[in-house]
This record gives C-alpha cells, structure tokens and sequence, in this order.
C-alpha cells in the first residue's frame, strides 16, 4: 500500500484549495528553474529512469516519446505540447480531479515537459463539459501568468513558455491523438493515418507530442524526488503510483492514488469499503475503462493492477478505471451499453467501425433479451474480429474488447438466456 | 403526479431556418479575438469550438443557422465547413433547448448505480423521456454518454453544473428546486468531498420533497424568472456559499 509521503496529488480530493499559493504551500513551483538548468536531456533521463509509461491507457514510455521530437526546433517548424484532457473513457474521472484540484502540478509539468522537447507553447485540450474545471484550470494559468512562472523568462529559467487553454465540445473521440489534433485545428474529430507521427508532422504540421493530464502532472514530482524514487514503486516495467478510479458495485465509491501493481482485491477493499455484499458477491470487474475486456470473479481474486498482468489475463490496464459489478448485475445489459457508447462516438470515417459498431450493438440487444440464436453469439464474436484492426484509430479495438471478453467469460449465459426465451417475439432492430 | 400540463412536445423541425437573425454583441467580439489571439497567425479556424460555444450561449443554449453564419463570417471559413463542425460534436444543440438543459448519464457506471432512476424521476416529475421538452419549456431533458464522473454516479449535468450522487428521489427534489427558481449548489447531492470516499452513514440525509409549491411553480412557469437570482439551496435546505460562475 502506499505510504502517506509517497503520494503525488495530495490535494486529489479538494481538501485544500487550488490556488497558487495553497499549491506552492504542497510544494509545487519550487525551484523549478533549478530543473531546467541542467538541459533538456537532463529532464528526458530522469524520466525515462523513472520508467513513467503514458497514463492515458497505451502505457508508452514517456521518456521515450519525448525523445522522438527533433533535437532543435526549425524557425518555420515550431515545437507543440499538447494535453489531452478529453477525458472521456467511461470509468475514469482522474483527470478531472487533477484539473479542479491540482491544476498547478500540471501547468509545472507543462512547462518542464514542453522545456524537454524545446516546444515554446502547449495547449491544453479539456472536454467541454467540463466546465468547471476549465474555469479552475484558466484561473490557475491566470495566476502562473501573474507570478512569471509562465511567459517570458517562465520561471526565471530563461525559457519563453506560454500554456493555452482550449474547450473541446463533447466527442470521445478526440480522446485519440490525431483526433484531437484535427478538432484543435478547428474540424471535425477524425483520426489521422500514421504515419506520419505527431512528433514529425503533428498541430498544424510541426512536430507535437500529445500526453495525458496525469502523465504530465507527475513530472514536476519525478524530477523533484528523483527518478529512481518513482521507480522504486511498483515492479519493473511497471512503476510509480496510479490514480485508480473505483466506480460501481462498491460500498464506497472513490478515486485513490496507489502503488501500481497493487492486488485487485486489495485495491476495493482497502478504498472502497469492499464489493457491495462482500467479495463473494462479485461477478465481473472492468479493470481499465470501457475498452478493456472484464474479467471475472476467479480472475479478480489474484490479478495484480498493473500493465503486465493485466495484459497476461488479455484484459489491459488501459486508463484504471475499475468498474466493478456484483452478482445482481445484467453482465450481457452492462456490455451492451458499452456497445452502445462506442456506436454513439464512432466517428464515421472507417466503414468496419462505423457500420460494425451499429450491427455488434443491436445484436447484443437482442441478446439481452435473449432473442437470438447460440450461432449468432459466433456470428456477433466474427465481426468484432473483422472491427478490430481494420481501422485507422483504436476505438474499433475498443469496441471490440469489451464484447470479445464478454464472449470469453459468459458465453453459457448467453446461451442460457437464448434457451429460456419462449417468446418469439423479436425486437426490431434500429 | 398533479401537473397535468408538462406533456412532451415536440420541437419545431423547421425552426433552424425560421429562427431570426444572429449578430454577436460587442462583448463577444471582444472576446472572439481572445479567442482566435490564442492560435497562430493564419490558423483562426481552431478557435471555431470556442466561438461556436459562445454563439450558443448567447442564443439561448442552440445555435441556429444564422448564428452558424455569424460564427463563419468571424472565423472567414465557408458556413458549411462551420456547420459540418457543429453537428460532429454532441454539445452543439441544433434545436431549440428549454431553458434547464437535463444531460442524464447513461453509459455502463452511472447504469449500474442507477441511471435508469434518474431518468424515471425525470419522466415522473416533467413527464418527459428523452430528446423531449416539457410543456412549459423550461425544461429538456436528454441521455449523453459518459460526463467523466463515474466515481460519484448517477449523475446528470445540468446546463453547466454537475450534479452528482443521485437517485430517484434527489433528482425529484433537484426538479423541485430549479421549478422554484434556485439552482442548487452543483456538486455531489450526498455531500461528498470531491471523488473522495464517502460512508454511507455519513451522507446527507434524502431531502423532503418539496410540498405542492414544486407542482404548482411549475404549473405557472411562464410567469416565474426563473434562477436568475442565483439562489442556492442543499438537499437538507440550508444555504451554502461558494457555488462557482464564470
């Protein structure tokens, strides 16, 4: 478990205020320039060191992407950070919480991971319904503005650093990279074919890196601590803390930094008060968002929440986002909302997604009613094959999963649930 | 359920083109060229979210055609490359909304917590489903998919405000208090601290319903101003400060 002095964001609950002077007072902005003076390479080392992977749920080393932006910013070719706060795979709520509590340590590390990859502006892209935490988050640039830690001269570091706030309008979609890049140059949210990478052609052609909020938000601690204390948590290949979000059947709901790698089981019981009428009463957990397969009772017993040992039960870590679902619950109801969710925000552009999105949701339809017959369970098991990886972006993958897991683990209710429907009434499909 | 008169209507379907004409104010010009300052030279276009934002705020909550013209003519960009913006992204209302515009999360957290409360409190209260206005017009209340508040669901946003922790009888009573003119405090309902854990025994108590005034405030809705007077209550109705606007 993570001790107390460990934890990062010790103000993820609002407890304290997220002005600058509360922020500085938890010891952000301190000396900032200090890390700055030894070099842009400097500040990419101790991050690879710490072994930080992306937090947005593809789990990239963020040292390494770093260091795939050319080494010198041409005139005409201005370097981008770009922040993905469009934070909208379902479960996950951590990056709110950075944002309306916690928007100093992600300006702080704006500034040292923009300083890395020699990019003079970042933009911060935060979805629309977040209203206000967009108004925190602007108030708190405001007052870094005010102070000189950002501008001219950021920090005293003699880097010209200026941080841009920008409102998305509601489309999971721009979640993705590339996307959110085209909805930032003012288009639709449609994903671009790489290559070309960001980190060459990327806002507006330059060379960008795209990172998530929380990724961002522990540079500033890495740097401070050291990279070898972050990597002192968690097992190889998989250190540092996490922000989990714990949703659903739960006696109390919450979002926790822990340990990475930390015990399933331990995770919802020690922060979450237990699964809703004990551990035996669980059936199925979604342990990294909407996009990751659920894993079932026996699974969950023993699984450790890291990227590694979810990717070994062929679920995945994805954002940690924990959605947890008793023994009451409709399981093949539960996946088919997810089904639903991605028909809604399939972007349009690849046909295997677009259509495939639509037929796989209202074939689970029937299935929760069971209207259907046990070789369409194989039929509906196909077209999530011929979805996933035929498309330009992940969300077809994501699509995909969640059903394929369902398929894996609770087939015989499926079956089960066809064998009891008596009625042949059958529902019409949309 | 005594009001009678909130059945569902239906929208005009022809109303984005009979909608007058749209001219932002000068405050908003203003802040149109905050707006595009933040982009480079030649690159005006990204800030085509933000103004469209801005142009739907200043136009009652939806955007009509003429106010998807005035956006292009700020940004110089062809209307239609405005318009293909504003109906791909969920936000851009493209119909006349009611003044209380109810955003009910139904994606798979908030549905396993009770999403389907939420909207059965709704549809009891207004006698609304979703995609549907009430009667009066004050109200609109649609299903979105996940708002990213999953740890405090069900939850629902309405117009800017997140109001989380619900259930059937808090979204009643969150009604209620928005028919009578107040908006309440956004937040957690349960009043909790943020995503933080919460024991049960240590949530709010389930607010009374609001006697016959909620009905009837309604039932007279036209006449009332509604929540202008920034009023704020909690479900155990004593007053609380620091309710944020900008």
């Amino acid at each position: 478990m993570l001790k107390a002095k460990d934890r990062i964001f010790t103000n993820l609950y609002g407890e304290d205020s997220p002005s600058l002077a509360s922020a500085q007072r938890r010891g952000d902005w301190d000396n900032t320039k200090k890390y700055m003076a030894k070099g842009a390479d400097a500040v990419i080392d101790a991050v690879k060191a710490s072994g930080l992977r992306g937090r947005g749920g593809a789990g990239f080393p963020t040292g390494l992407k770093w260091s795939f932006m050319p080494k010198q910013a041409k005139p005409d070719l201005p370097h981008y950070l770009v922040v993905n706060a469009d934070e909208s795979e379902p479960g996950t709520c951590k990056d709110r919480d950075i944002l309306r509590h916690e928007p100093h340590k992600l300006l702080e590390g704006c500034l040292l991971a923009g300083f890395a990859m020699r990019a003079e502006t970042a933009y911060i892209y935060i979805r629309g319904e977040f209203y206000q935490e967009a108004v925190v988050l602007q108030q708190a640039i405001d007052e870094a503005y005010a102070a000189g830690l950002l501008g001219a001269n950021a920090a005293k570091s003699g880097w010209r650093f200026d941080i841009y706030l920008h409102r998305g309008a509601g489309a999971y979609i721009c979640g993705e990279e590339t996307a959110l890049l085209e909805s930032l140059e003012g288009k639709k949210g449609q994903p671009r074919l790489k290559p070309p990478f960001p980190a060459q052609c990327g806002l507006y052609g330059c060379p960008t890196t795209i990172n998530n909020v929380e990724t961002i938000a522990v540079v500033p601690t890495i740097l401070r601590r050291g990279g070898d204390w972050f990597a002192s948590l968690g097992r190889k290949n998989n250190q540092g803390t996490k922000l989990f979000c714990i949703s659903g059947h739960v006696e109390t709901p919450c979002n926790v930094e822990e340990e990475m790698g930390i015990p399933l089981q331990e995770l919802i019981n020690k922060h979450a008060g237990g699964v809703r009428g004990g551990w035996n009463n669980l059936l199925a957990v979604i342990p990294g968002g909407s996009s990751t397969p659920l894993i079932p009772k026996s699974v969950c017993d023993n699984v450790l929440m890291d990227f590694d040992a979810l990717k070994d039960e062929g679920t995945g870590l994805g954002t940690a986002a924990v959605i947890v679902m008793d023994k009451s619950t409709d399981i093949i109801a539960a996946i088919a909302r997810i089904a639903h969710f991605y028909k809604h925000e399939s972007c349009g552009q690849c046909t295997p997604c677009r259509e495939g999105t639509g037929w796989m949701s209202r074939m689970l339809d029937r299935m929760v009613v069971g209207d259907a017959t046990s070789a369409e369970i194989d039929m509906l098991f196909e077209i999530s094959k011929q979805v996933e990886g035929h498309t330009i972006c992940a969300l077809g993958d994501a699509a995909a999963w969640p059903i394929q897991g369902l398929i894996r683990h609770f087939r015989p209710l499926i079956e089960k649930r066809i064998k009891n429907k008596t009625s042949p009434s059958r529902v019409a499909a949309e | 359920m005594t009001a009678t008169n909130l059945t569902p209507t239906t929208t005009p379907t022809n109303a984005l083109a009979s909608a007058p004409a749209f001219v932002f104010t000068p405050e908003n010009k203003q802040r149109i060229k905050a707006m595009t300052a933040k982009y480079p030279k030649g690159r005006e276009a990204s800030a085509v979210l933000p103004v469209l934002d801005l142009a739907q705020r200043q136009n009652n909550n939806w955007l009509s055609q003429t106010a998807i013209e005035a956006v292009a003519e700020a940004l110089a960009m062809p209307a239609m490359r405005v318009m293909e913006v504003a109906s791909f992204y969920s936000m851009f209302n493209l119909k006349p909304v009611g003044k209380y515009f109810i955003q009910c999360c139904r994606t798979t957290p908030c549905w396993l917590m009770g999403s389907d409360e939420v909207a059965r409190a709704v549809k009891d209260r207004l006698g609304i489903g979703p995609g549907e206005t009430s009667d009066c017009g004050r109200f609109t209340f649609v299903e979105v998919e996940c708002l990213g508040a999953c740890v405090n669901a069900p939850m629902v946003q309405i117009n800017d405000e997140y109001y989380e922790d619900l259930d059937y009888v808090r979204m009643k009573w969150l009604i209620d208090t928005l028919a009578n003119g107040e908006m309440p405090n956004p937040g957690s309902v349960k009043g909790r601290q943020g995503s933080k854990a919460q024991a049960k025994s240590m949530a709010k108590p389930m607010p009374h319903s609001l006697p016959e005034s909620g009905a009837k405030s309604l039932a007279k809705s036209e006449t009332k101003s509604g929540a202008k007077s920034g009023a704020k209550s909690t479900p155990t109705g004593k007053k609380r400060g620091g309710g944020k606007h900008a």
